[in-house]
C-alpha cells in the first residue's frame, strides 16, 4: 500500500503526522513518535510571549528590591548566563534533529511583527527543516478591520519569509470572513503550506470565583468537520500550497476523510495525548486495512477526490448542507 | 607587567584573592561581609579554579560558630582554608580563633569590620569587632582601601604560611567593603609567586593523618599549660619581620610598597595622627593639603596591628614629633584608653625604658574616638584634631565628629573645611530604591574606570526602610588617586531621580556654585519651574546652576522600561557631564547594557538601547526665570502634640539631621519610646485602597492581611459621627451581635500605605455588575491625600470596640481589635508583618517580645521610628532584640523572670493577706486568667492591690508593690525568621521547647535569609535558588514542626494566612492559651522569592494546595483529653507542585540557568510533598490508645 505523500516539499511515508504538542519537549517521546511511524516531527511552539515577556519577567524579579537596602543589595545569586526560552528551544531542536531522521518542523507562535520574528533565522540555522507559523490573534479592537487583521498575518509571513529559505507553513484559525480570498493571498505571499485549523483555546467562566479560566479540552472526531470542509473548499483554489488538516483527527477514518477533501497530511494530537505515541502505528494500520478493503492503492489516488471541485454535489460543502442538516434533525426526548 | 584595571568593591577584592588561594571556604552570611562568601560560592559553582587548578569547596554553615569550627577542622586536616565574617559573627568565631592560633595554624580570616551590638545593633563599620579579637593570637592586618584589600589579602596569605601565625585581614565595613574603586588586579602569577609551595606542603603535612598519627588539642594541667603556652613566643617575635619581608617581596613582584607602619607627611612634622583603616586615607589627603599651606603634620598608618612591633613603630615616626593623636574606631568603656592608644603609649614608654626612643622631645600622646558605626570622618574633623594638637595640653580621650554635651569629650571642628576638590569630579545622585539608580551608577563608574585614565570611586548610601527607600550615590572621578573616604558634601553634579525628594531632602544644599543639576520630573522644561519648591528655585538661582530636566518615567514607559529609569538617567549624566565625548559615552553605555543584560535576553538589551536613544531627545536644558514662584515648605511635619522626644530627636533623625543631635538627647541605655512610625508620614504609595461601602460584606480580610496596618475597621455608635468629615464613609454594622445604631467604617491611612494592594487581592467581594471591581480598589493617592488625612484623624477619635464583644478567634472579629504594630518599614506587601500585627491585636496589651535579629528586628526596631505601639491605656508590647543566635533563650529569660516574680509576689501576698484584705488577696491568688475577661478582672484587682500597697509601709509591701504586675498574666512571644529558628538559633530554640515553660514562638518562615539578601537556610525548599544554593537546593526543608512535636508537650501549628486565615487566627489563640511552649511556623511570602508581592497570598494558597506547605495544629491538650492531638488542616494536594514553584523566580530561574537540574529537582520536590502529605495524613488518621 502506498501511503506516501508530499508536504511542504518533503516526501513522507505516510500522511499521518503528529502535530505540535508537548511530546516534543521530551526526547524520549520524540523517539517514540518516530518509532511509531511519524514521517515528520512538528515541534511545540516557541511563543512570542516566552521570548518577550518571560525574559523581561526574569530580569524584573532578579532586580526587584535590589540596591535599596544596605543589608540586602540583591536577593539572588548572580548567574553568568540564563538560557532564554529561545535558547532552550534551539537546544531542543538540535537534540531532536540528532535523534530523528525525519524532517523537523519548528513552530513559532505570535501575533506581532516585533522582535520575535528574528528568531526564525535562528531556527533555520539550528536545523529546522521547515517552519510552522502559528498566528494566534484574537481581535478585540473595533477600530481594526478584517483587512487590517489579514494584513497583520501577511506582514508576519513576509517578515518570516524574508529571513528564511526553508518552507513556511501558516497555521490559521477558522475565523475569517473570506477564507478563500485570504488563503489565496497567503499563497501569493509565499506560504508553502496551510495548517487548518488552530484550535483556539476557549476560555471559560468559573461561576464560583467569577474568574475567567483557561479551558483546554482534547478534541473529538466531530471537530474534524471544520478542517474537512475548508480543505475541500481551499485545496482546489490554492494549488501551490500543501494542506495539513489539524483538529479532530483521531481515527483512520478521520485521516482518510481529510485526505479525500484535499489534505496532504493529517495532524494528530489529542488522540496521541490520550493513547500515547504508539497510537500512530495503530491508526496507520487501520488506514491500510480500510484502503485494502475498499481497494484503494495509494493515498495520492484518493487525495482531493472529494474536494469542492471533485465532489459530486459541491453544494453539500456549502449552504445546502446546512439546510439538509436542519431538515434531518428530529427531536428525541432525553437526547 | 601590565595588569588589568578593574572597578570593584572591597568585598570582591578580598574574595578574589581568597578564592584563588584556598581549598576550603566555610561561610555564614552577615552584613557587610556576606558578598565575599556569595562571590566565592558563585565562582565555585561556576567551576572557577584556584591557582593550583582545583575548584575550592564552599560550604555554608549554621552560624559563624559553626563556620569557624569547620574552618578549624579543615585546617587541622591540612587544607588551605578561609572564612569571611564581621561583627557578631567574628565574636562567635573567637573560641576557635584561640585554638587555631594556639596551634600555630596558617589561615586568613577576611573581615569587613563592623560595629558590635551594644545599646543597639548597627550594621555599619568600626573596629569594635576586630578589637575584640586582640588576645586570640591572630595577627591583625588592616587595609585602608580597595586596592589594599586585594594586596593585603595576598600578603596575609603569604605571611601566614611563612610565620605560621593565623591572620585576620580586616577593612572597614561598608566604607571599604562596599566602596567601588578602580584598582589594579593581581594576577594568578602574582599569587603563585608569593605563595611558597614548600610552605603549603608543610601546612598540609601538619594535618591530622592516620598514616602518621598525632594528638592535638590535649587538656593540660598547672604543671604544663603555662610553659606550653609560652612556646609560641619565637613565632610572634619573628612575625613582624616576616610580614615586612613579604611586603618587600610583594613590592618587588607588583610594585606597590607597604610597611608595617607607613608614615606620610612632613619629614619634620611636629604633630602626627596614628590610626588604621579607611580613615587613614582621609587623614593622608588632609595632611598633604595642610602641609602645602605651611603646616608640619603627618599620619602614621598602622598596617600590622598585631603582633605590634614597637621597633618598627618607633622607627616609622619622624623624630621631630611633639604631639601624637591616636585615633581608635572603637570604644572600650572603662579602659585607660582605647586599644591602639594604649599600645602607642606603651610602645613609647617601652622605647624610653629601652632607650631606643628616637624623638628629640618626649611627645605628648592623646587618644580619641572617631567614626563609630560609620560616622563620617572628614577633613574638617581631621583638621580639628591637628588644631587641638597645637594646644599646650590637648584634650585626651576626646571624640570627634559628634557633639558630646554630657562629658564634653568632643573636639570642635569646622564642618565647612575641605581639601581642594577642583581636580575631582563629584557627583551625587538621589534615587528611589526601585529605580535602578545605584546599579546604573555602578555601571557608570565601571565605564569611566575602564575607558578613561581617571581614578574612580563610588559609594552608596541607603536608608533604613525596606520600602520606598531613598538611595544616595556618591561618585568621584579624577586624574589623581582618590583618598576621600567620606561622603561628598560639595557636589558639582547633583541628580535628583525622584521629584518628591525635592520636598523632603535639601538635595541642592550639596551643589556647589556653578554646578549642574539634573532633575527627573513629571513635567516639561517649560512647566517644571513653577512646580519646584521655593528653596530649590533659590538654590538654582543663587548658585547659578545649569539646570536640566527630563521626564524619565515618560521615556521609560514609552520604551517599555516600566519604572526603571536607570538607563535613561545614566544617559543624561553622560550627556551633560561631558566626562566622555557624547558619542563615545553612548557607545560605552550600550556596551555596558549588553554586558549587564545580555545574559537575560536580547529583547531587554534592545529595550535599553531604545531607552538610551530616546533619552537624548527628551533631555532639555531649563532656562529659569529670575523669580521665585514655588511654594515654601513647612520645616517639620511632626504634629505639635507629639512627645518631646519625638520632636527633639526623632524628627531630626527623620529629617536626615541625626548627625547634629547631641549626646545628651539620647537615652543612656538604648531604651526608646514606642509608637513613633505614625509621625513619619512617608506618602510612598502611588495608589491606595479605597473602600466601596456599598458592596462590602465586612469580613475584614483586607485588614487582616495588610502588612502595614493601614486598613482598619471599627464598629461604633452612630452618635460618634457628629463631627465626621464630609467624605468619611460608614454603613450599618452587619451581624446580629451589633445593634441598629452601630456603624461600621473601614478607613485607610493614606499617608502610611505602601500601595502593595494585598488587600484588593484578598477581597472576596466582586461587584456583581463589574467583576473587576472589589469592595476595595486601588486609586491614585495624591488626589485623596488631604481628604483621607482628615478622615484618618477622625477615625482615630472613634472609640475602640469593647474587646469582650468581639469573637476574637475569627478573622473578622480579630480585626476589630486595635493593632499595636503599625506602619513598619518592611517591604511593601511583606508576608511576615500581618502575623506580627495579628499577635498584637490578640494579645498586645500583655505581650513581651523577644525578637531575633533579622528582617523583623529591622522593621521593628531600626531607628528613627518603631512600629510597636501602645493603646489608649498606655499598654502594649514591650520589645527587645538581643542577638541573632540567642533569641529563644532571651525570651525564655523573660518567662523565667515573670514566673519567678509571680511566685514571689504570691508568697508576699499570702503573707500580707490580712493587711491587703483577705477577699482581694484570695481573689488575686485564685484568679482564673485563662480568658481575656479573666485577665482584665485580675488587672483591676491588682490595681486595687497597688492602691492598698501604696498605703502600707512594710518592707514586704514595698517588695510586693515592685513586682505585683506579674500577678497579671503576661504573654511571652519569641519571634524571628527561619535563619534564626532553623539554623543559628536552633539549639536554643530546641532547648526552650524542651523547657516546658509557657512561651509562644513565632517563626516567620520566608525559607531564606531575607534580611541579609537571600542566602539559603535549612528552611529553603528543594529546587529553590538562593545565595549559597546557586544550583538550586538539593535537599528538602527541615521539618521543624515535627521536631517540636516529638516532645509531645509542645503546641505546634503550621499556618499560612493566605491559605486559611481562620486556621491562622485559631492557631494563634490556641498557642497563646496553651500553658506550655508553643511554636507557630508561619509561611511568609517574601521579596526574596521573586514574586509579585501583590499576589503573595495567592502563592501562600498555592503552597498549601500543592502540598508544599501543610497546615496543621498539634495540641497536647487534646491528648490529655484522650483525643488525637494532631489535626491536619490541609486537604490532599490538588495541584502539581510545579503550579506553585514556577510562579516564583527562586524556582523558575533554575529552569533558565540549569534546565535539566530544574526538572530533576522539580520531580524530587513532587515526591517530597507526596510523601510529606502521606505522613501527615497518617498522623491525623491514627487512633490513639490512651496509655495505662
Amino acid at each position: 500500500m502506498k501511503l506516501n505523500t508530499r508536504y511542504l516539499g518533503f516526501e513522507l511515508d505516510t500522511p499521518l503526522v503528529p502535530s505540535a504538542s508537548p511530546f516534543t519537549r521530551d526526547i524520549d517521546q520524540v523517539k517514540r513518535l518516530e518509532d511509531a511511524g511519524a514521517p515528520l516531527i512538528v515541534m511545540h511552539s516557541l511563543f512570542e510571549e516566552e521570548i518577550l515577556h518571560e525574559d523581561a519577567e526574569l530580569e524584573h524579579h532578579l532586580s526587584h528590591g535590589s540596591e535599596s537596602y544596605s543589608e540586602s543589595l540583591s536577593y539572588f545569586p548572580d548567574h553568568p548566563e540564563f538560557k532564554q526560552s529561545c535558547d532552550l528551544y534551539l537546544e531542543q531542536l538540535r537534540a531532536i534533529k540528532e535523534t530523528v531522521s525525519v524532517p523537523v518542523v519548528a513552530s513559532l507562535n505570535g501575533v506581532t511583527t516585533g522582535g520575535w520574528v528574528e528568531k526564525a533565522s535562528l531556527l533555520e540555522a539550528n536545523g529546522a527543516d521547515a517552519l510552522e507559523l502559528n498566528i494566534y490573534h484574537v481581535p478585540t479592537d473595533p477600530a481594526v478591520s478584517s483587512t487590517a487583521v489579514e494584513d497583520l498575518y501577511v506582514d508576519i509571513l513576509r517578515a518570516i519569509k524574508g529571513r528564511v529559505s526553508i518552507p513556511v507553513a501558516v497555521k490559521l484559525g477558522p475565523f475569517f470572513s473570506a477564507l478563500p480570498s485570504f488563503a489565496a493571498r497567503l499563497e501569493r505571499e509565499g506560504a508553502d503550506g496551510l495548517v487548518l485549523f488552530n484550535r483556539f483555546y476557549q476560555p471559560d467562566i468559573d461561576l464560583e470565583t467569577l474568574e475567567v479560566i483557561p479551558g483546554l479540552n482534547l478534541s473529538t472526531s466531530a471537530e474534524v468537520r471544520l478542517p474537512l470542509r475548508w480543505i475541500a473548499v481551499l485545496s482546489p483554489i490554492c494549488k501551490k500550497v500543501s494542506f495539513a488538516a489539524s483538529s479532530g483527527i483521531h481515527t483512520a477514518e478521520d485521516v482518510l476523510k481529510v485526505i479525500m477533501a484535499g489534505a496532504d497530511v493529517a495532524m494528530m494530537t489529542s488522540a496521541l495525548l490520550k493513547f500515547g505515541p504508539e497510537h500512530l502505528a495503530k491508526v496507520r494500520q487501520q488506514m491500510v486495512e480500510w484502503m485494502e478493503e475498499f481497494e484503494y492503492e495509494s493515498i495520492s489516488q484518493m487525495k482531493g477526490s472529494m474536494c469542492l471541485e471533485t465532489v459530486l454535489d459541491p453544494k453539500a460543502f456549502v449552504r445546502s448542507n446546512y439546510m439538509k442538516m436542519l431538515n434531518d434533525y428530529v427531536y428525541k426526548p432525553g437526547s | 607587567m601590565q595588569r588589568k584595571m578593574v572597578t570593584i568593591d572591597g568585598n570582591e577584592a578580598a574574595a578574589y584573592v581568597a578564592h584563588q588561594t584556598n581549598e576550603v571556604i566555610a561561610i555564614y552570611p552577615i552584613t557587610p561581609s556576606s558578598p565575599m562568601g556569595e562571590h566565592s560560592d558563585a565562582w565555585s559553582a561556576m567551576g572557577q579554579k584556584n591557582i593550583w587548578g582545583t575548584v575550592p569547596t564552599v560550604v555554608e554553615m549554621q552560624s559563624e560558630g559553626g563556620a569557624s569550627g569547620a574552618v578549624h577542622g579543615a585546617l587541622q586536616t591540612g587544607a588551605l582554608t578561609t572564612t569571611f565574617t564581621a561583627s557578631q559573627g567574628l565574636l562567635l568565631m573567637i573560641p576557635n580563633m584561640y585554638k587555631i592560633a594556639g596551634e600555630l595554624t596558617s589561615t586568613v580570616f577576611h573581615v569587613s569590620a563592623r560595629t558590635i551590638a551594644t545599646h543597639a545593633l548597627s550594621i555599619f563599620g568600626d573596629h569594635s569587632d576586630v578589637m575584640a579579637t586582640r588576645s586570640t593570637g591572630f595577627a591583625l592586618l588592616a587595609s585602608n582601601s580597595v586596592q589594599e584589600v586585594m594586596d593585603f589579602a595576598l600578603i596575609a596569605q603569604a605571611a601566614t604560611l611563612r610565620s605560621r601565625i593565623p591572620f585576620l585581614h580586616f577593612f572597614d565595613g561598608f566604607r571599604t567593603s562596599h566602596e567601588v574603586m578602580k584598582v589594579e588586579q593581581l594576577t594568578r602569577n602574582d599569587m603563585k609567586a608569593m605563595l611558597d609551595d614548600q610552605l603549603i606542603a608543610e601546612h598540609r603535612k601538619r594535618g591530622l593523618n592516620p598514616n602518621h598519627p598525632v594528638l592535638r588539642g590535649t587538656a593540660q594541667n598547672p604543671d604544663a599549660f603555662f610553659q606550653s603556652r609560652e612556646t609560641v613566643n619565637p613565632y610572634y617575635l619573628a612575625a613582624p619581620d616576616i610580614v615586612q619581608q613579604v611586603m618587600d617581596q610583594f613590592a618587588e613582584q607588583v610594585g606597590r610598597a607597604y610597611h608595617l607602619f607607613d608614615y606620610v607627611g612632613a619629614p619634620d612634622a611636629d604633630r602626627v595622627i596614628v590610626l588604621m583603616g579607611s580613615g587613614a586615607e582621609a587623614v593622608h589627603e588632609t595632611v598633604d593639603y595642610l602641609n602645602t599651606s605651611g603646616e608640619k603634620v603627618g599620619v602614621l598608618k598602622v598596617r600590622l596591628y598585631r603582633p605590634f612591633s614597637v621597633k618598627h613603630f618607633l622607627g616609622a615616626l619622624p623624630d621631630t614629633v611633639q604631639k601624637i593623636a591616636v585615633l581608635d574606631r572603637t570604644k572600650e568603656p572603662g579602659a585607660v584608653g582605647e586599644p591602639l592608644y594604649q599600645d602607642v603609649v606603651a610602645a613609647i614608654r617601652e622605647g624610653h625604658q629601652q632607650e631606643e626612643i628616637p624623638f628629640t622631645a618626649n611627645p605628648v600622646v592623646v587618644g580619641g574616638r572617631y567614626g563609630l558605626s560609620s560616622k563620617e570622618f572628614t577633613p574638617g574633623m581631621i583638621k580639628g584634631i591637628f588644631d587641638e594638637l597645637t594646644k599646650a595640653s590637648p584634650k585626651n580621650h576626646f571624640t570627634i565628629g559628634i557633639n558630646d554635651d554630657v562629658t564634653h569629650s568632643s573636639l570642635e571642628y569646622d564642618p565647612d573645611f575641605s581639601t581642594p576638590e577642583d581636580k575631582v569630579f563629584r557627583g551625587m545622585f538621589f534615587g528611589l530604591g526601585a529605580d535602578g539608580t545605584v546599579g546604573a551608577n555602578k555601571n557608570s563608574i565601571k565605564i569611566i574606570g575602564s575607558e578613561t585614565d581617571n581614578y574612580a570611586q563610588g559609594y552608596f548610601v541607603y536608608d533604613s526602610k525596606k520600602s520606598g527607600s531613598m538611595t544616595t550615590s556618591h561618585l568621584r572621578f579624577g586624574k589623581e588617586k582618590i583618598r576621600s573616604t567620606y561622603l561628598i558634601r560639595n557636589a558639582n553634579f547633583v541628580a535628583c531621580h525622584n521629584f518628591e525628594f525635592l520636598k523632603t531632602v535639601d538635595v541642592l544644599g550639596y551643589a556647589v556654585p556653578g554646578g549642574t543639576f539634573l532633575l527627573n520630573s513629571p513635567y516639561s522644561a517649560e512647566e517644571v519651574w513653577d512646580h519646584l519648591p521655593r528653596h530649590v528655585q533659590k538654590h538654582i538661582l543663587d548658585k547659578k546652576l545649569a539646570f536640566y530636566n527630563i521626564n524619565a518615567l515618560k521615556v521609560a514607559k514609552e520604551t517599555g522600561m516600566g519604572v526603571r529609569i536607570n538607563t535613561i538617567m545614566q544617559t543624561c549624566f553622560f550627556a551633560i557631564s561631558g566626562i566622555l565625548p557624547r558619542e563615545e559615552a553612548i557607545d560605552k553605555i550600550k556596551q555596558a547594557i549588553r554586558k549587564t543584560y545580555g545574559k537575560k535576553g536580547e529583547e531587554i538589551v534592545q529595550k535599553n538601547f531604545n531607552a538610551v536613544d530616546q533619552t537624548l531627545a527628551h533631555l532639555q536644558k531649563v532656562t529659569p526665570p529670575d523669580i521665585l514662584t514655588g511654594i515654601e515648605l513647612g520645616s517639620s511635619l511632626i504634629p505639635e502634640e507629639a512627645p518631646d522626644f519625638v520632636k527633639n530627636v526623632t524628627a531630626r533623625l527623620i529629617a536626615g539631621k541625626g548627625d547634629e543631635v547631641p549626646v545628651s538627647a539620647f537615652p543612656v541605655d538604648g531604651t526608646f519610646p514606642v509608637g513613633t512610625t505614625k509621625y513619619e508620614k512617608r506618602n510612598i504609595a502611588a495608589e491606595i485602597p479605597v473602600w466601596d461601602a456599598s458592596i462590602c460584606i465586612q469580613c475584614n480580610k483586607c485588614a487582616l492581611v495588610c502588612p502595614h496596618a493601614v486598613i482598619r475597621p471599627k464598629v461604633y455608635e452612630e452618635s460618634h459621627l457628629k463631627n465626621a468629615p464630609d467624605t468619611f464613609k460608614y454603613v450599618k454594622a452587619k451581624g446580629k451581635e451589633y445593634t441598629e445604631t452601630e456603624m461600621y467604617s473601614l478607613q485607610v491611612a493614606a499617608e502610611d500605605c505602601t500601595g502593595c494592594a494585598l488587600c484588593v487581592d484578598i477581597c472576596p467581594v466582586k461587584d456583581k455588575t463589574n467583576v473587576s471591581r472589589r469592595a476595595i480598589n486601588m486609586e491614585p493617592q495624591l488626589p485623596l491625600r488631604e481628604q483621607e488625612r482628615k478622615n484618618w484623624d477622625f477615625f482615630l477619635t472613634l472609640p475602640e470596640i469593647d474587646r469582650n464583644r468581639v469573637k476574637q478567634e475569627t478573622p473578622r472579629g480579630s480585626q476589630l481589635l486595635e493593632p499595636l504594630f503599625e506602619f513598619s518599614g518592611a517591604c511593601s506587601g511583606c508576608g511576615e508583618t500581618p502575623y506580627v500585627k495579628l499577635a498584637t491585636q490578640l494579645f498586645g496589651d500583655r505581650m513581651v517580645v523577644a525578637n531575633a535579629t533579622g528582617c523583623s528586628s529591622i522593621y521593628g526596631g531600626n531607628l528613627p521610628t518603631t512600629p510597636w505601639t501602645k493603646n489608649a491605656e498606655g499598654r502594649g508590647p514591650s520589645w527587645s532584640n538581643s542577638l541573632f543566635e540567642d533569641n529563644a533563650e532571651f525570651g525564655l529569660g523573660f518567662r523565667l523572670t515573670i514566673d519567678k516574680q509571680k511566685e514571689y509576689a504570691e508568697e508576699l501576698l499570702r503573707s500580707l493577706r490580712e493587711e491587703v484584705g483577705t477577699e482581694l488577696a484570695d481573689a488575686i491568688l485564685n484568679a482564673d486568667q485563662s480568658t481575656e475577661p479573666g485577665i482584665f478582672e485580675q488587672r483591676e484587682r491588682v490595681e486595687q492591690l497597688n492602691t492598698i500597697l501604696d498605703t502600707l509601709s512594710s518592707t514586704e509591701a514595698r517588695y510586693l508593690r515592685s513586682i505585683s504586675d506579674n500577678l497579671v498574666k503576661k504573654s511571652v512571644w519569641i519571634m524571628g525568621g527561619d535563619g534564626w529558628a532553623y539554623d543559628i538559633g536552633f539549639g536554643g530554640l530546641d532547648h526552650v521547647l524542651a523547657s516546658g515553660r509557657d512561651v509562644n514562638i513565632l517563626v516567620l518562615d520566608t525559607e531564606v535569609y531575607s534580611n541579609t539578601g537571600g542566602q539559603a537556610s535549612k528552611a529553603t525548599p528543594i529546587g529553590a535558588v538562593a545565595k549559597f544554593a546557586f544550583s538550586g537546593k538539593p535537599l528538602g526543608k527541615k521539618d521543624l514542626g515535627q521536631i517540636a512535636m516529638s516532645y509531645g508537650n509542645v503546641y505546634v501549628a503550621k499556618v499560612a494566612m493566605g491559605a486559611s486565615d481562620a486556621q491562622t487566627v485559631r492557631a494563634f489563640m490556641e498557642a497563646e492559651a496553651y500553658p506550655g511552649p508553643s511554636i507557630i511556623i508561619a509561611y511568609s511570602h517574601c521579596i526574596a522569592h521573586g514574586i509579585n508581592m501583590t499576589y503573595g497570598l495567592q502563592q501562600q494558597k498555592l503552597a498549601v494546595d500543592s502540598g508544599q506547605w501543610i497546615l496543621y495544629r498539634y495540641n497536647p491538650l487534646l491528648k490529655q483529653a484522650g483525643k488525637n492531638p494532631f489535626k491536619l488542616d490541609s486537604k490532599a494536594p490538588k495541584v502539581p507542585i510545579t503550579d506553585y514553584l514556577y510562579r516564583e523566580n527562586r524556582f523558575k530561574m533554575l529552569t533558565k540557568s540549569m534546565p535539566d537540574r530544574a526538572r530533576e529537582l522539580a520531580d524530587r520536590a513532587q515526591r517530597f510533598v507526596d510523601e510529606q502529605y502521606q505522613y501527615y495524613k497518617y498522623l491525623a488518621d491514627r487512633k490513639l490508645t490512651p496509655a495505662e
